[in-house]
């Protein structure tokens, strides 16, 4: 009973607590559910639709990890994390993995104690203003007053990049996107700056989204990619494997659709090694032959992914950029398996 | 001259004259208006001033609201339906609404258990609120925590049935043991339901609420104006009794219980109630092993009732401040003990004194429950602010949605005012 449970918990806390390190994939496949960190609610990124199923571009990792460990891509307890809370959650082992637009820095991996398992996405700070500025170029803003979020990296990437070019500006500091968003619209600033994926949703919003422009500008890294526990390297690896195998299923052309007809042998012994049918890379990973397969069926290849939630096709209209494949000019470039 | 003396008087009147309206200036709309609008120079400037000001707002929000788009399902389609006319996207509320009131996780063929727990809920408000009812109602009261409780989390129905022996049991040990001595009674209760609830977690099998006639829905599914409204019930409901045992505590003479109290109200009411939730969502996580938390919603329950329950206990204790040494004296020249004054006697005037404050900390806890959506908790700021938002359909529609959160929240806390004032002239004993 619920009460028993109550009482008993501080006394089991000491025990469970060891068993809790014995190791996430083995809690996850005892539990038959992975617990995914993601955020309250991000457009194209993450969130529940009318029908409470999650849907979005850091969702679709957590399914295909899903899937690949567990066989089901819908074995997925999806934990709302806001800003303030994602990293304890995953430090305190709420949460197996967090996929929620986290940029990858120097501090995050290595202080806070985490391990970035791959770039999903690789974002950076950009600018849009209306198109009746005329203005083409970020380095034309001299006394511009900009939108700004406080608190964030875009704060302090802003202030470089003002006076790495020797122009002014004015800041309007505000909260939170939505903030930002009724301000701009307002006229209280001619520039609103952030992460350009956010821009290009944001721009999508509105009543007439032709009357604004992104410059062309991007002046920081943003790579942001799923994370997991500092130390436990067997699961840090299915994660980053899985994200990888997206990654080269579209390199090589896999996709949900021939997927099936792929898997009955090509000759391509990478296509074969992925799909399972040649090699034991499953086994090394501690998993079955076929989970790699599994996980490219659950939502698609990167591309599909891509395209599906925050596609030119889409209202949010990303164009791919630097989240090409390398061999097209962008920086996906994932480690080849074998 | 005959003539001159008969007409010397020119008007004898020998019955009333009729009586005739009074001028048009002293009645009806144009008196009124001359007398509460046009009194003079300054009040008329203003009165047209505000005139101008109402028409100027109307003029603005009349066609939004009216010109209101329904049916839609997307943000897009709104504007497309509107051609370029103002008009709000009330569509969002339709589409949406749902998940507004129960939060986007709850099974949907599962809505009506919720329905009915708030029929319940007022009915079993009502004889608490109204003490003209018929004082055999309060059974529906006691009982109706632990149907509720069955009715939203589903799940084997031993759970609440078992809780509810143990209560049973606690204050029937009370009303045994609690004759002679107060403390023997209080601690006695408070053992007898341990071991009652202990023995029932014994008893009832592993994995019970499986196969439930109500599906099992954990807590983390709960959401919308249905977890503002459960929170802000029971938080209320519980920082009421937490608070009037805090202020008398404080007014102790045992000094272990009245530093417990002042060490108790002093810390947690400085602490920022967000403060407390984090603690609750984040650092509490920490000390439990991953497996076998306390139920989120248990944890904010606590949090939210021990800051209310401070602020209770210090609007009380300005309650027993204010009454005259003489009632304390009344009280034991009769000869009545401590728990017998205090509750026949001191208490009553207390808490009649602090009505307004209770109602004041009660109106304001309603509201802080909707600082639960900075711990994901999708209450009703929390769907707004990250599903709705940010889902592709509806990021952008931001008027229509915070403009129905604040009416509903406004609809409840100008319901709580009303009844506290209602109840404050109910009580009045004081003779004009």
């Amino acid at each position: 009973m619920k009460k028993t449970v109550f009482l008993g918990a501080f006394t089991v806390a000491g025990l469970a607590a060891v068993a809790a390190s014995a190791g996430t994939m083995d809690d996850v496949k005892a539990r038959g559910k992975l617990n995914c960190g993601v955020t309250t609610g991000l457009v194209g990124f993450a969130a529940p639709d009318a029908n409470g199923e999650w849907k979005g571009f850091d969702v679709a990792v957590c399914r295909a990890v899903a899937a690949a460990v567990l066989g089901d891509a819908s074995a997925v307890e999806f934990v709302p994390t806001t800003g303030k809370t994602r990293f304890t959650a995953l430090a305190s082992g709420e949460i197996d993995m967090l996929a929620r637009n986290t940029t990858w820095t120097f501090s995050r991996d290595v202080d806070l104690k985490f391990e970035f398992t791959g770039v999903n996405y690789y974002d950076g700070q950009g600018f849009m203003v209306p198109k009746d500025l005329g203005v083409s170029s970020a380095k034309e803003l001299d006394g511009a007053t900009v939108c700004i979020q406080t608190g964030t990296t875009t704060e302090l990437n802003l202030a470089d990049f003002f006076r790495s070019n020797n122009i002014s500006y004015e800041p309007v500091p505000i909260e939170t996107n939505a903030e930002a968003q009724q301000q701009y619209l307002a006229g209280a600033c001619d520039v609103y700056t952030t992460d350009a994926s956010g821009l290009a949703a944001t721009r999508a919003t509105f009543e007439n989204p032709g009357d604004h422009v992104l410059l062309p500008e991007i002046i920081s890294k943003e790579p942001l990619g799923p994370l997991v526990r500092h130390g436990d390297h067997e699961w840090g690896d299915v994660v980053r494997w899985t994200l990888n195998a997206l990654i080269s299923a579209e390199e090589l052309g896999i996709t949900s659709a021939n997927i099936g007809e792929m898997s009955a042998g090509t000759n391509n012994p990478e296509i074969n090694r992925i799909l399972g049918t040649e090699g034991t890379l499953g086994e090394m990973l501690g998993l079955d032959a076929e989970w790699s397969k599994r996980a490219v069926a659950a939502g698609g290849n990167y591309g599909e992914i891509f395209a599906q939630n925050i596609g030119e096709e889409t209202p949010i209209g990303l164009a791919r950029g630097l989240n090409a494949q390398w061999t097209e000019g962008g920086l996906l470039y994932s480690p080849p398996f074998r | 001259m005959a003539d001159q003396t008969t007409n010397s008087v020119a008007f004898v009147a020998d019955g009333n004259i009729p009586e005739s309206p009074p001028p048009a200036n002293e009645t009806g709309v144009v008196k009124w208006l001359r007398d509460n609008l046009f009194s003079g120079v300054t009040n008329s400037i203003l009165t047209i001033l505000a005139l101008v000001l109402i028409y100027l707002l109307l003029k603005n929000t009349l066609p939004w609201i009216l010109n209101g788009v329904w049916n839609a399902n997307s943000l897009a389609e709104c504007r497309e339906i509107l051609a370029g006319r103002t008009g709000a996207c009330f569509a969002v509320l339709t589409e949406r609404w749902p998940q507004l009131i129960y939060g986007f996780k709850y099974p949907v063929d599962a809505y009506w258990r919720p329905n009915v727990a708030f029929v319940l809920m007022l009915i079993a408000l009502a004889p608490v609120l109204f003490f003209d009812l018929p004082r055999k109602l309060l059974i529906i009261t006691a009982v109706y925590p632990f149907v509720a409780f069955w009715l939203i989390w589903g799940g084997t129905i031993l759970v609440p049935v078992v809780a509810l022996l143990g209560c049973v049991a606690g204050g029937f040990v009370f009303q045994k043991a609690g004759k002679n001595s107060f403390a023997a009674g209080f601690f006695g209760a408070i053992v007898a339901a341990l071991v009652v609830w202990q023995a029932g977690g014994w008893l009832i099998p592993e994995g019970a609420s499986e196969n439930a006639w109500l599906t099992a829905v954990p807590s983390r599914d709960l959401g919308g104006y249905m977890l503002n409204m459960m929170l802000g019930l029971t938080c209320v409901s519980l920082s009421l009794p937490l608070g009037i045992a805090l202020a008398l505590g404080r007014q102790s003479r045992m000094p272990l219980i009245k530093w417990i109290s002042v060490v108790f109200i002093e810390f947690v009411r400085g602490v920022p109630l967000i403060t407390l939730l984090f603690v609750a969502s984040v650092m509490l996580a920490y000390f439990f092993p991953p497996e076998s938390t306390v139920d989120l919603f248990l944890r904010v329950v606590i949090m939210i009732t021990m800051f209310s329950s401070a602020y209770i206990a210090e609007v009380i204790r300005g309650g027993l401040a204010a009454l005259p040494r003489g009632q304390y004296e009344a009280a034991d020249s009769l000869g009545l003990d401590y728990p017998q004054a205090m509750r026949l006697i001191i208490l009553p005037q207390a808490m009649k004194i602090s009505i307004p404050g209770i109602v004041n900390v009660a109106v304001g806890l309603f509201k802080d429950t909707t600082l639960v959506s900075v711990i994901s908790m999708f209450d009703l700021v929390g769907m707004i602010r990250g599903p709705i938002l940010a889902s592709t359909e509806w990021n952008g529609v931001y008027w229509e949605l915070w403009g129905f959160a604040a009416l509903v929240f406004f609809v409840v806390c100008y319901g709580i005012s009303q009844y506290s004032q209602w109840l404050e002239r109910r009580l009045a004993t004081d003779h004009h």
